[in-house]
């Protein structure tokens, strides 16, 4: 069932168009934030990530779907005083 | 930094009650930040020698091309080291509550029994770095609102220090001089009326020194002044050997409240003998 509806929104809507820190980024339709947080190579990585001006939560990722038009921020800590 | 939450890497000095910001005890009063080493391994080479427990770091976008490469945390052993985000590079009080945000999901994560905690900055200007204060006053209120342990960098102005105060700051953090510009405590009489309007009926507030800060005789100022701490980086970063001068602020921070401590005699106009009058063979100088 689930497989059916996933490749019904593949057909209609291949991807979906999201802004990764200021930077355009293709996400296939249905994906989740896990999903894109994952392709990018951030799984496991100590990144914190806010979307459309809200902090997500790492727990929350694979709940959030992907719609398009999100801005997110992929952060992390580095030097600074 | 054990399961109660007290940190101490450095025996407090005898006789002094340790310094305690947002209900977690630290046992160095120096809090030291992580920017602008030429290598990770020498950030952690000076961490160690400064002797601190509480280390700022920065939130920033990662890089998505050649990504997962060393991380700063990869570095910095977090059951030893207190982790104080800061909100670096804010210029509004929303930037700044966002970044602050972002920290805490980021400790929350690690762990961190500071999770809550952020070194806020909400800047005026890109030249002189100085802090805006209603833009800083506008986010102390919302993250105090929001259950942050807000430590608070701001001018050395003792009316808005007590402002800040006032909104539920934890510390308020005056800056000796601008961020990064070496020259250590501008204005003493300013910092001495912060502390006084700040620690009246509330001696143990935390007043830390941010910012200025060159050499280890600014830290030795600060602290004989009478400030709980001071947060410094550039002057060990950019010494010419970083890890001495480290060393160098850990001796200067612990003369500094020593001195402190043991009260500093009342200046004078003139001279006064040390060695007896009495006794001597010498006539009177005519």
């Amino acid at each position: 069932m689930v497989t059916e509806r996933l490749a019904a929104d593949v057909a209609d809507n291949p991807d979906v168009m999201v802004t990764v820190n200021g930077e355009r980024r293709l996400a296939p339709a249905g994906s989740s934030l896990h999903d894109l947080v994952e392709a990018l190579g951030f799984a496991g990585r100590p990144v914190a990530v806010e979307v459309d001006g809200q902090v997500v939560s790492r727990g929350r990722f694979a709940d959030r779907r992907l719609t398009g038009g999100e801005k997110i921020e992929l952060v992390t800590f580095v030097g600074g005083g | 930094m054990n399961e109660s939450g007290t940190i101490h890497s450095m025996a407090p000095t005898a006789d002094d009650a340790p310094l305690v910001v947002g209900g977690i005890t630290l046992g160095s009063r120096l809090i030291v930040g992580t920017g602008k080493y030429a290598t990770y391994a020498e950030m952690a080479r000076c961490l160690d020698a400064s002797g601190t427990d509480c280390v700022t770091v920065a939130v920033r976008r990662e890089r998505l091309v050649n990504a997962a490469g060393e991380n700063i945390l990869d570095h910095l052993d977090a059951t030893r080291y207190a982790i104080l985000p800061n909100t670096a590079g804010c210029y509004s009080a929303d930037d700044a509550v966002r970044v602050a945000r972002l920290g805490r999901e980021l400790l929350r994560d690690m762990g961190s029994v500071c999770s809550e905690w952020v070194k806020l900055e909400v800047l005026g200007d890109r030249r002189t770095l100085l802090p805006d204060p209603v833009g800083t006053l506008e986010a102390t209120e919302k993250l105090v609102a929001d259950g942050f342990t807000v430590l608070v960098y701001t001018s050395d102005d003792p009316v808005i220090a007590k402002r800040l105060k006032d909104l539920g700051a934890a510390s308020v953090m005056p800056a000796g001089s601008p961020i990064g510009s070496g020259q250590g405590v501008l204005n003493a009489n300013n910092l001495r009326i912060c502390l006084e309007y700040l620690k009246e009926d509330d001696p143990s507030y935390p007043v830390i020194v941010d910012a200025g800060v060159g050499t280890a005789s600014d830290v030795a100022v600060a602290m004989e002044l009478g400030a709980d701490g001071v947060l410094l980086n550039t002057a060990i970063a950019h010494a010419r050997d970083p890890v001495r001068m480290a060393e160098a602020m850990r001796a200067g921070c612990r003369a500094g409240r020593l001195a402190f401590l043991a009260g500093r005699m009342p200046r004078r106009l003139y001279a006064t003998a040390s060695s007896p009058d009495e006794g001597s063979i010498a006539g009177p100088r005519s």
